[in-house]
């Protein structure tokens, strides 16, 4: 690999990020500051407070400033790291942000482990037994799931294995009447298996409908064709001729997926009550928490461009077919 | 021909093309029944009902009664019909959208760019945040979440316009009509519009299910439809408190009716494209 490209690609990409997040928070503030949401009101919430309050309170936050120097303050702010207090939280929003997206990206990455892996096998599965039962039972699961809501299937998993089975408590993410601190491994994992069992089956299905199509593709190639005409057949032809072809993109398809994950990591949380950014999200919207809905949506975004980062850098320079072609247009 | 005459006969003894025909036809017809059923089903007929509550399935109420002895499949109806509403409005907007972009980005390469530059920002931001984000703006309700869900979802289709006009602007009656003087608006209407519009059908068809998806989702956080309208993201959110109660009823068969809704139309969307694409006559 040439380390210098590779180094002109790392650069590209950063500039390109930091010109996302100032697009990013410039619009998501924009679409704020058009909404009735009133800022001093949602920080004042029910206590009674008298008209000079407010107006110095506004004159605090700048209410009746221009638009254009409430945006410069604000992109300043973030690009200096400073987002803001939570309104709900009143502590800062980086904290909360780094708490809550640490609960998050386990859940997600559990899940996007499994759903990786188990995706990828049934794919393959399917594909090697195309039009057998296999296949038909796989495909069936996969239109099924992708036509599947995701809260439903999180509301199901918990009538079925909380409500009726008992086998795992119903939502909350630390047991009544303990502190969050205080909770040990084993409390918080019971809670984390069933949020990450349903996004991993969810996100099966994506990969395994890709990697069925991918590899019936591949196997009705020349080179296989040559492959069998050669003697070679079952497993030992999928695994040299298949897999290896059908690796790579598989994985980069993963990587583009961190958007849907997301998604589904916001419903899920918040039909589990698991306590992740997801669920912080959706209480900030609907409490109004202007600061922490902002600073979440800039987290996600550099969540999503990571990913799609990395699915362009797989492509790019791990693929080793591409490299051949780029280098013949140099 | 002799084997004409067979074909009315056994569904198996079609030809591929009156199958796909008929399933989309049929399909389509279903879709819009439940539409203009929801027209004619009367807020004021989901009364309440206390003597009736919370029962479970029956031949009387299939799809059971809440806990203030609603009949659930009623409400179920009207909320599918709200949803393909939704759904129809904010793919339209989608498509409208994708189109507009596509179309400019053939004018010149600083266009395209700042198209290309926008498809990755919106693809960058996760929709359902997006969603949630517009739909605050806009003070939350029906015209809030058409507007978001129409304004996130034109992402693939412009993608797909835009490689595919990319295309067809290298092609030998393109560079032929720009040679005759032929201005770029001309070209746009005259050789891309007719080339693009099957992508143009396909993709607002194809993206009906994900909006009508995303409506429910957005709508079941809180920051969709009202919660007096009966819409499946509503029913389902209320279903959550009755779960430990065990009516499993609530949430079971709205959710499955809007599984239905969505595969139908992937159904519809998927031999659509059988009979539209012309690279797949051959199967």
């Amino acid at each position: 690999m040439n380390y210098k490209t590779l180094g002109k690609f790392l650069t590209y990409k950063f500039i390109r990020l930091v010109i996302l997040i100032i697009a990013v928070s410039i619009i998501s503030f924009l679409l704020i500051d058009l909404s009735p949401i009133d800022p001093v009101r949602a920080y004042i919430g029910e206590m009674a407070v008298s008209a000079e309050q407010i107006a110095k309170l506004q004159a605090y936050w700048g209410v009746n400033e221009p638009l254009i120097s409430k945006i410069t303050n604000w992109v300043g702010n973030i690009l200096q790291g400073d987002l803001g207090t939570s309104l709900i939280y009143r502590t800062p929003v980086v904290d909360v942000i780094s708490e809550r997206f640490t609960a998050s990206l386990t859940l997600m990455f559990t899940s996007w482990v499994i759903s990786g892996v188990l995706g990828f096998t049934l794919g393959t599965l399917a594909g090697m037994y195309r039009g057998t039962w296999i296949d038909k039972t796989v495909k069936g699961y996969c239109y099924i799931l992708l036509a599947a809501p995701t809260f439903w299937i999180a509301l199901l998993f918990l009538m079925v294995f909380s409500v009726y089975l008992g086998w795992f408590p119903t939502g909350l993410g630390v047991p009544v009447g303990k502190l969050a601190a205080d909770v040990t491994i084993w409390e918080w994992l019971v809670r984390l298996i069933l949020p990450a069992i349903t996004l991993s089956l969810l996100g099966v299905a994506q990969i395994a409908m890709f990697t069925r199509d991918k590899l019936i593709n591949v196997l009705s190639s020349d080179f296989v064709v040559f492959a069998k005409s050669r003697g070679e057949s079952g497993w030992n032809l999928i695994k040299r001729h298949g897999i290896r072809n059908i690796l790579l993109p598989a994985i980069t398809l993963q990587f583009l997926s961190f958007s849907e994950l997301f998604g589904g990591a916001v419903l899920v949380e918040q039909v589990f009550s698991y306590p992740g950014i997801g669920q912080a999200a959706v209480a900030a919207g609907l409490k109004s928490d202007v600061p922490l809905l902002l600073g979440i949506v800039l987290f996600s975004t550099i969540f999503v461009f990571c990913g799609n980062a990395i699915a362009d850098l797989i492509y790019k320079f791990v693929d080793p077919r591409i490299k051949e072609g780029e280098s013949y247009e140099q | 021909m002799n084997s004409e005459k067979y074909k009315r006969f056994a569904f198996k003894k079609m030809n591929l093309r009156t199958k796909t025909l008929l399933i989309i036809s049929l399909t389509a017809l279903l879709l819009l029944a439940i539409v203009i059923n929801s027209f004619f089903i009367d807020t004021s007929s989901i009364t309440t009902n206390f003597p009736l509550r919370n029962m479970g399935p029956s031949l009387e109420h299939l799809f059971g009664t809440d806990w203030m002895g609603r009949d659930m499949f009623t409400r179920t109806m009207k909320g599918l019909g709200l949803s393909i509403q939704v759904g129809a409005f904010a793919s339209i907007i989608s498509t409208i959208i994708a189109v507009v972009l596509g179309l400019l980005s053939s004018m010149n390469k600083y266009i395209d760019l700042f198209v290309n530059w926008l498809i990755d920002l919106f693809s960058s931001i996760p929709h359902l945040l997006l969603i949630i984000l517009i739909s605050i703006c806009l003070g939350g309700g029906a015209f809030g979440v058409i507007v978001g869900v129409g304004l996130t979802h034109w992402t693939s289709l412009a993608r797909v316009l835009r490689a595919e006009i990319k295309q067809i602007n290298t092609s030998e009656y393109v560079k032929l009509s720009k040679n005759l003087g032929k201005s770029k608006l001309w070209i746009a209407r005259k050789h891309l519009l007719p080339l693009i519009l099957t992508q143009i059908v396909i993709g607002t068809i194809l993206i009906f299910p994900h909006a009508i998806m995303h409506e429910a989702s957005v709508t079941f956080l809180g920051f969709g439809l009202s919660p007096h309208e009966p819409a499946i993201g509503v029913i389902l959110s209320e279903s959550m408190k009755y779960l430990a109660t065990g009516s499993w009823w609530l949430a079971f068969f709205p959710g499955l009716s809007l599984l239905i809704i969505v595969l139908l139309f992937d159904l519809i969307g998927d031999n659509l494209q059988k009979i539209l694409d012309p690279t797949n006559a051959h199967e």
